[in-house]
């Protein structure tokens, strides 16, 4: 579809650039021609894969009476070990370092774009360190998703024949595009010298672009397996097949999670990297260095936190479609037994947004511009910790145990307001409000706005910070307290449309505002180490979060390996507690947390040359 | 110190406090629905009440949404008997249902029939239902159940129990362990099977050929106690209590059975060594 329009648009296009510029798309389009071409010939073009599956899909359709039932005992186990924690294990692992792998390309390509246009090599060097940390983490998702493959198969047999019978040739599909992706990977990053000027460069691009359409592509492919599970389609009552694959790959939540996923992977790809320049930053030795890893460590958490602030808003969406699937879902998930997991959640996203306003404040200290914005940082340091505290207060924190057993299954009316959570959404979007505004303090500490409308402008600005404060308080209180709307989550809206006017029209605002603007003197490297922990806080409390997500994901199924099909029988099928979650997130997170520095210490080896021996 | 230590300390540290929080709050665990065994032959008004209570709290999950947070109609604080008067009263009223038994019913099994106002779905203007129909799945009640929980619906706010208790032709699965139906007006037990299949003993009791755990083995109770202990024992349990059970026994065998019951029983349990 998207090469149809891609064609047609082409001539237009090429008619209305410059003829030097013309040779350059045509090599670009030539090249992605030729790599389409050649999936073509391996019959991986997604049209034609997805009519293939479709063909599988239905002839199984008169074999597959539906998903098998099963007992206790039809579980393999291996040893006395719990299948669960070793798949949950493995699984996260992957999930972790596929999301890595799959973020990196997509902000590298537009790094290395920024670098094309502005003419700074030093964009282009960036954009390359980032693909060489990827590298290494690319071949370690593959072997986890191996090993991931093996022990679902291996534990749950009868589960995993099920899936396969229902995805049909869609798994076939994602194989083809598993080797694709490696392949361009590889050709994207080893040709990155090779392609580096000129025409050549735009080959690269080409190749960088292709790699990122091939890795979502992926991604939104293994988001209908768990979309899926949480909530089939395509299949009856009992499971058995009854739609064409595109059915059931297009379930209520596949959306939703595709966008929630796409963007959760860049906040997370870019708090990875982030971490590598802090840990760069500070074993590095000269200034150079220092300046450019400081550099480097802004760019990721720059990302990072951009990415991250829109992701509480396709959270909602998610949300809002579980209830309209099920609501019995929806409350599991937000006001029954798993309603105190967000009090962690609380604590996680209060030190990513502390962490990443910290970093902001101490950024400061890289131009002495900043001394006009100073004053304000005490400010929202206290809206911030006052949010986060309303954030983390539970309404009761002492349970009897009368009252703990009554929460199985029931809904606990002390926990009721955590579940609605009035208070809670003002302070989370203030404290958000109050992150983007010390994001633009920042950026605006190394500038002097020429324009004339500067005061305007800026009173504009003002305006609308105290108009989206005011609304999101008035919003919560009003429809908190004195209405009673069943759908809770859809009356929270005003305050995210408030949050959102903010963020879009401060950057519409700053970026017509400091067009041409006076640039003060400002250094990189000039930061405190102190300041480079926040950069590693980000990526813990990230994995951290990302495993909690997990959690909730997999949990308001409840017993069911697939929602309403497939029951799950096996001596795993209960919700386990939050602290036993809690400790398999702590394995994982400190797991993943060696395995990347073991990453960034090969990251950092293959530029190590040894001396040779007689030169000394 | 070298950097490497000091940055993975610190991610150490932050990675436990975030353990740390996750275990400083309630333990909660989900268990999925446990089937509870009912043994049909067994059954009173009472136990079926009891049943249905329980089903409503667990396997059917309904307190989930039916709670005092706005979700649902607070099924446990309204009066459910007038409240349903008054949907078939509701001009909006499409459903077959004429009672309130046939109302409870219809609104489980086939809920977006009549919507209460304010109550519908987002966006279907109260002609969709949110709740699901329950001997559907994911939650899978069985008739047994359904019945069991219009039972303690009806009787909660005293209102007249109309629900008939279920009769064994009903339910394939169940383990038939007395030949007639126990309801509170059936006819005097004439054998010591029929009277323990009426009272339920074997509920908790191994006697003929079921099992339970519950309550001591009655298939050699003759050996171990005589005549009057065994009267003892069943009008008034809590006056010696077998060692290693707990005293569950109920204690209203005395006015339910007659006295021709009691005396087959105990003649009946004494032959039993
Ligand atoms: C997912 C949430 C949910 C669950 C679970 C649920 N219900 Fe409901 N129920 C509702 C909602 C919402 C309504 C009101 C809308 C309607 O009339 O269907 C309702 C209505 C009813 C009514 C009609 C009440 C009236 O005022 O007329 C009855 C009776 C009822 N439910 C019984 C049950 C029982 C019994 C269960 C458990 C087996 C249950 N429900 C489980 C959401 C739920
Ligand atoms: C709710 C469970 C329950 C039911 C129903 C029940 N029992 Fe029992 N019964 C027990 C338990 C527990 C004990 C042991 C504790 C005690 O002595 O009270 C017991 C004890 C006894 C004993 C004394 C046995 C011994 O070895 O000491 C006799 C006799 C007896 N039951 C007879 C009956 C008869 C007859 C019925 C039916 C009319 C009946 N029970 C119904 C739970 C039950």
């Amino acid at each position: 579809m998207w090469l149809k329009t891609l064609l047609t648009v082409s001539p237009a296009a090429a008619a209305s650039v410059p003829k030097q510029g013309r040779t350059k798309w045509c090599l670009w389009l030539a090249s992605i021609m030729v790599v389409m071409g050649l999936g073509q010939l391996l019959g991986i073009s997604p049209v034609d894969s997805l009519q293939a599956a479709e063909v599988v899909a239905q002839g199984s359709a008169e074999v597959l009476k539906g998903a098998p039932e099963l007992a206790a005992a039809d579980y393999p186990r291996v040893g006395n070990s719990s299948s669960r924690a070793v798949v949950w294990i493995l699984a996260q692992m992957h999930l972790f370092f596929a999301a890595f792998v799959l973020a990196v390309p997509l902000f590298v390509v537009v790094i290395e774009w920024v670098g094309v246009k502005t003419g700074d090599a030093r964009y282009d060097d960036m954009a390359h360190e980032f693909m060489k940390v990827s590298m290494t983490a690319y071949s370690i998702t593959a072997l986890f998703g191996g090993t991931l493959a093996f022990a679902l198969f291996l534990l749950y047999p009868d589960f995993m024949g099920y899936m396969l019978e229902v995805f049909g040739s869609q798994v076939l599909v994602y194989a083809l595009l598993f080797f694709l992706e490696s392949a361009i990977l590889y050709m994207y990053y080893y040709s990155w010298y090779a392609l580096r000027y000129g025409n050549a460069k735009y080959v690269h691009l080409s190749l960088g672009l292709l790699l990122n359409v091939v890795g979502t592509t992926l991604l939104v492919i293994a988001n209908a397996w768990a979309t899926f599970m949480m909530a089939p389609s395509g299949v009856d009552a009992n499971g058995a097949v009854t739609g064409d694959i595109w059915e059931i790959i297009r379930g209520p939540l596949w959306n939703p999670v595709n966008l929630h996923r796409f963007i959760a992977n860049i906040a997370f790809g870019g708090a990875i990297v982030g971490a590598y320049a802090a840990y760069k930053f500070l074993s590095g030795r000269s200034n150079t260095e220092k300046a450019h890893y400081d550099w480097m460590g802004y760019t990721s958490n720059f990302i990072a936190v951009l990415s991250f602030l829109p992701l509480p808003f396709a959270g909602y969406w998610l949300m809002a479609e579980v209830y309209a699937y099920s609501q019995q879902m929806g409350i599991t998930a937000m006001g029954g037994i798993l309603a105190w997991l967000f009090i962690v959640q609380a604590v996680l996203i209060g030190t990513i947004l502390l962490a990443s306003n910290y970093y902001l404040w101490s950024g400061m200290s890289r131009t002495e511009g900043s001394y006009r914005y100073k004053w304000l940082v005490k400010y929202i340091a206290i809206v911030l910790t006052g949010g986060f505290l309303v954030w983390v207060t539970p309404h009761t924190l002492i349970l009897s145990a009368k009252e703990v057993a009554a929460l199985g299954g029931s809904h606990h009316h002390l926990l009721g307001p955590l579940g609605i959570m009035p208070a809670k959404n003002i302070a989370v979007n203030l404290m958000l409000i109050v992150t983007f505004l010390s994001f633009q303090l920042y950026r605006r500490s190394d500038k002097v706005a020429t324009v004339s409308w500067a005061p305007a402008g800026n009173a504009l600005m003002v305006a609308i910070y105290v108009i989206a404060v005011v609304n999101v308080i008035f919003a919560g209180v009003y429809y908190g307290y004195f209405t009673n709307t069943v759908y809770k989550v859809g009356s929270s809206v005003m305050q995210v449309v408030s949050t959102l006017v903010v963020i879009v029209a401060g950057v519409v605002i700053d970026g017509m505002m400091y067009k041409g603007a006076k640039k003060l003197p400002s250094e990189w490297g000039k930061v405190s180490n102190r300041s480079q922990y926040a950069l590693f806080a980000l990526p813990v409390a990230f994995t951290w979060l990302m495993a909690l997500m997990g959690y909730v994901r997999s949990s308001v199924r409840g017993s069911w390996h697939v929602y309403t099909v497939m029951k799950d029988s096996s001596p795993d099928n209960f919700i386990p507690a939050i602290g036993y979650a809690g400790n398999m997130m702590t394995i994982v997170t400190v797991m993943f947390l060696l395995c990347v520095l073991f990453v960034f210490w090969i990251a950092s080896l293959s530029s190590t040359k040894q001396i040779p021996p007689d030169s000394q | 110190m070298g950097t490497l230590p000091k940055v993975l300390g610190f991610s150490l540290a932050l990675t436990l406090v975030f353990t740390v929080t996750a275990n400083l709050l309630p333990q909660v665990e989900g268990e999925p629905p446990k089937e509870e065994k009912v043994d049909l032959g067994a059954l009173t008004m009472d136990s079926f009440i009891a049943l249905g209570e329980s089903a409503f709290n667990g396997k059917g999950t309904c307190t989930l949404c039916h709670n005092n947070l706005g979700r649902a109609p607070d099924l446990l604080e309204m009066n459910v008997g007038e409240a349903a008067k008054e949907r078939l009263a509701d001009s909006r009223y499409q459903g077959k249902a004429s009672d309130i038994e046939g109302y409870l019913r219809e609104s489980m099994t086939d809920p977006s029939i009549y919507v209460v106002a304010g109550f519908g779905k987002k966006g279907s203007n109260d002609t969709e239902s949110p709740m699901p129909a329950v001997d559907k799945k994911p939650i899978e009640l069985s008739a047994v159940q359904i019945d069991a929980i219009i039972a303690f619906l009806q009787s909660k706010d005293g209102n007249e129990v109309t629900v008939a208790l279920p009769t064994e032709a009903a339910v394939e699965d169940s383990e038939p362990t007395g030949t007639v139906a126990a309801t509170p007006a059936v006819a005097a037990a004439a054998t010591v099977e029929e009277a323990i299949a009426k009272y339920g003993c074997s509920a908790c009791h191994s006697v003929y050929d079921t099992e339970s755990p519950v309550g001591p083995d009655l298939r050699d109770v003759g050996s171990r106690l005589g005549e009057e202990e065994i009267r003892q024992s069943i009008i008034d349990p809590a006056a010696v209590i077998a060692e290693g059970f707990p005293a569950i026994m109920p204690a209203n065998f005395a006015e339910r059975m007659t006295v021709k019951e009691l005396g087959l029983l105990v003649q009946g349990l004494a032959a039993m060594q």
